[in-house]
């Protein structure tokens, strides 16, 4: 089949699964393995680019959240069909796939997992969010020769770098993947992963080119792990809760229209100022401004497709560094993404006047 | 202390205990090059040093200077600095670098063997060691099992990765040593073996004929963890006296950490047959409806707790005496957490399958699940749970038959987005002789939701404060903007928000969540969007 029949097909995918059609995407995808694609382009060529869409539709507030997750659960459906056609016998090794702990996106990871089993591995996919003693169970039970670990929100990655280094205590490498590693995969480095791939089928080209049977050790003085976290983040990640009850104060005494916030609304805010101070939470664990100001700029973006300007998020990370008089590091974070909301709204200005 | 010499006299003997307490090899020599002082650990290394005796090789090689060399003595790498120490005197300081290469196995071995409960990467791990360390190749043979067969893992030096397989029992005998070894009846006996009698299967291709074989038992709780056969190519020096002490302590930290793994397999393997019955099973398709299950333990490693749901299909054949029902779900919470309310949660989900055979009626089913409850031997045993027979309906619709005892009702999601809870009560399960229901029957119209849930979700404490229960008010708010979602994304979403609100663990104390949702109609449903 050909590059553009492809492209219509993730087209009538899309539609589908935007419909909550389980039997018509599942129907279409099983439909291209009957003309000879193969199951490894459905995973990635039709699925994956169907559910990225996905992504952005929600962003720009084109669907709904309901619809979003609709969609993902027909995707689910859609990954299980094409895995269950296609029965490799193993010919590597044994993989443990996992979501990192608190992670629920599940999909590409579980896409993964299967283009490993596609690839000759005997995958055992233990799912979204698995939490760090049940992963090491089954890595003592079952003795596999690496752990993939997915994660696609930053905001994991202190969690997930809890998991890493219990992997590797264990004796297992480990190859990271998803976004929430770094476009560039710089955070899979900096927390100690053996690998780290982009993409599924990176992930299992990567496998195939061998890990080191067994982890270096890391824990000499020059190991870039030493220097994660810090005071400021550990104070930060205690003190989560009244430090978001402080802002929440500030902000409405900055803010007059908070006053007249239903309870909905008020609940709606505080998740906003709980993402904020999860995004610097882990910016701080891992000392890294980019994945701040990277967020800050994507909540405008998401913020502007849903009518409310950017302008609010200046103002909610500048009551975040007034309250934080003592965190003279996250303060300067705080700044730079306050700069990256100033040009958003410098952005919206232009597109408004345009 | 002053200055060295102020505060100690320095006597004869006790410069000579001082000597000959160090680890390094010193030996000192007169203008004329004649030995007037050598330490213990001198003569080791080199035991042509004598007193009164010129200096011998290697040491008169060995040019004064601060970097030293290193030379190949008796098998052994020696560093050697020479040093002038005044009057045409030299100082030889002698270290011992396979003394180093076993610190770097002793370390190394503590981290790898210490680190998997899991016999064959320990296996692996031992392998590693013993051809990085000892030899050229290292095999791990592990002790037969039911079968007559054994597994055996080989490393050789510089190449990626062991290779694993099985062999049949008796190639054991094929090796010199090998039977004796794996039947643990060398133990302590030096290992070496003749070299020629090695089979093919035992080296790696094109590894050419053995040198020198040292086979020895890996020794394990009683009874041996397997053997293990290091391998030198012909070519290479035979295993010295150091390198025999250092394959015996590989094999006996080799052998302790596979029988330690091994008695964890052996547990856990009981264990998940144990538990197998009491996880939550996999949930059937049902002609016109879809179900959908979460259940999260609060005990993470154990996956299994006191929340518990389950299906109950109809007979396939049901003959005289075997009630006719249509399919029928159930969630429940018993007092307690982990292990021991997974038990009683097990045994009420068991006693429902008897009862079922009898007894269709939610509310004599409840009742003598009550009575049973009330005459178990084992304290606090208190059961809340839901009972939900399903229905189907004309026009896609589903109804269900619901019986509550103490627990939280179900929540309804309605097509327009509303949520309701259905009014349906009961008392709680074993506390009781008597207890009372007040059952209701509820209709689904395609597309709508039965949602039954623990109170682990609604009494969940987090959010933003930290210190908030999750409570009924944001269930159903959640649960309403989950409309025209199919069941297992519901769920899944449920379940998310749930742990969100948890702050994900940092909480501290957790209770076991469960969510089950019955949606009516199937896949192609036409949706509210």
């Amino acid at each position: 089949m050909v590059m553009h029949d492809l492209e219509a097909a993730t087209g009538r995918y899309l539609d589908l699964i935007g419909r909550a059609d389980e039997y018509g995407a599942v129907d279409l995808v099983l439909g291209l393995m009957d003309e000879g694609v193969s199951a490894e382009d459905v995973l990635l060529r039709i699925i994956a680019p169907g559910q990225r869409r996905v992504g952005e539709l929600w962003a720009s507030n084109e669907w709904s959240v309901a619809r979003e997750h609709g969609a993902t659960a027909i995707s689910e459906r859609a990954v299980a069909a094409v895995s269950g056609r296609v029965r490799p016998t193993p010919t590597r090794g044994r993989v443990a796939v996992a979501c990192a702990d608190g992670e629920y996106h599940a999909l590409p990871t579980r896409i993964m997992a299967e283009v490993l089993r596609l690839r000759g591995w005997q995958v055992d996919f233990l799912g979204a969010s698995v939490p760090g003693p049940h992963l090491i169970t089954h890595l003592h039970q079952t003795g596999p020769d690496v752990v993939a670990l997915g994660c696609t929100l930053p905001t994991r990655l202190p969690r997930a770098h809890a998991t890493i280094a219990a992997c590797q205590a264990v004796g297992i490498p480990v190859l990271a993947g998803g976004a929430g590693f770094g476009a560039d995969g710089r955070f899979a480095r900096l927390l100690g992963a053996e690998a780290w791939a982009p993409t599924a089928d990176a992930a299992a080209d990567r496998l195939a080119a061998g890990l080191p049977s067994f982890p270096a050790a890391h824990d000499g003085p020059g190991g870039a792990a030493a220097d994660l976290g810090g005071e400021e983040y550990a104070y930060l990640t205690r003190h989560r809760a009244d430090l978001l009850a402080r802002v929440t104060d500030a902000l409405r005494e900055a803010y007059a229209p908070m006053g007249g916030y239903s309870a909905r609304q008020l609940e709606h805010t505080a998740e906003d100022l709980g993402h904020i101070a999860d995004f610097l939470i882990a910016a701080m664990y891992v000392h890294d401004a980019a994945l701040f100001t990277e967020f800050v700029t994507w909540t405008c973006q998401v913020l502007v497709a849903r009518k409310v300007p950017a302008e609010s998020v200046v103002l909610g990370l500048g009551v975040f560094r007034d309250v934080l008089t003592d965190c003279p590091h996250a303060r300067a974070l705080l700044e730079e993404g306050v700069a990256a909301a100033q040009t958003c709204c410098a952005d919206q200005r232009t597109e408004t006047s345009v | 202390m002053k200055g060295a010499t102020g505060a100690v006299r320095l006597s004869p003997d006790l410069v000579a205990a001082l000597l000959e307490g160090s680890g390094e090899g010193i030996v000192l020599s007169d203008a004329e090059g004649v030995v007037t002082l050598a330490n213990a650990v001198a003569v080791r290394l080199v035991p042509r040093v004598e007193p009164g005796l010129h200096v011998p090789a290697p040491l008169d090689s060995v040019p004064s200077a601060p970097e030293g060399r290193t030379v190949i003595h008796g098998g052994r790498a020696i560093r050697i600095r020479a040093e002038a120490v005044g009057d045409g005197r030299l100082a030889w300081y002698l270290t011992d670098l396979s003394a180093a290469r076993r610190t770097e196995f002793l370390l190394e071995a503590g981290r790898r063997l210490s680190a998997s409960l899991n016999p064959d990467r320990c296996a692996r791990a031992a392998t590693e060691l013993g051809a990085d360390f000892l030899s050229d190749v290292a095999i791990v043979l592990l002790p037969p099992t039911s079968r007559r067969r054994m597994g055996w893992v080989r490393a050789v030096a510089g190449r990626y990765g062991p290779e694993e397989g099985t062999l049949p029992a008796a190639a054991a005998a094929e090796v010199p040593g090998l039977t004796d070894a794996l039947a643990g009846l060398r133990h302590g006996v030096a290992g070496q073996q003749d070299p020629g009698g090695a089979p093919d299967w035992l080296l790696p291709e094109g590894f050419g004929p053995a040198g020198h074989l040292l086979v020895l038992p890996l020794p394990g709780n009683g009874v041996p963890a397997g053997a293990i056969v290091l391998a030198r190519g012909a070519g290479r020096s035979p295993f010295d006296d150091d390198d025999q002490v250092m394959a015996r302590d590989l094999a006996t930290r080799a052998g302790a950490a596979i029988s330690a793994a091994s008695l964890f397999r052996e547990q856990s393997t009981i264990n998940t047959i144990l538990t197998g019955d009491l996880l939550p099973p996999d949930l059937p398709e049902i002609e016109g409806m879809r179900l959908a299950g979460r259940l999260r333990a609060s005990q993470q490693a154990g996956a299994i707790g006191g929340d518990f749901y389950d299906v109950y299909l109809p007979d396939a054949a049901p003959d005289s005496g075997i009630v006719e029902r249509p399919p029928l779900v159930i969630l429940g919470d018993v007092c307690g957490k982990g292990a021991r309310a997974a038990v009683l949660a097990g045994q009420v989900r068991h006693s429902l399958r008897t009862l079922l055979l009898l007894e269709s009626r939610p509310d004599r089913l409840l009742e003598l699940l009550n009575r049973s409850l009330l005459a178990s031997p084992s304290p606090n045993s208190y059961v809340t749970m839901i009972l939900a027979a399903l229905r189907t309906a004309p026009g896609d619709h589903v109804l269900v038959d619901l019986a509550v005892a103490g627990h939280p009702p179900p929540l309804v999601l309605r097509r327009d987005g509303t949520v309701e809870e259905v009014a349906v009560r009961g008392s709680i399960l074993g506390a009781l002789k008597k207890i009372t229901l007040r059952p209701a029957t509820l209709d689904l119209a395609p597309g709508e939701v039965c949602l039954l849930y623990s109170d682990g979700i609604t009494e969940a404490f987090g959010g933003p404060s930290g210190r908030e229960m999750y409570g009924e008010a944001r269930l159903k708010e959640a649960l309403a903007t989950c409309a025209g979602m199919p069941a297992e994304a519901l769920v899944e979403r449920l379940e998310q928000l749930s742990t969100e609100w948890l702050g994900g663990g940092r909480g501290g104390q957790q209770d076991d969540r469960a969510l089950l949702a019955v949606r009516a109609g199937t896949g192609r449903t036409e949706t509210s969007w």
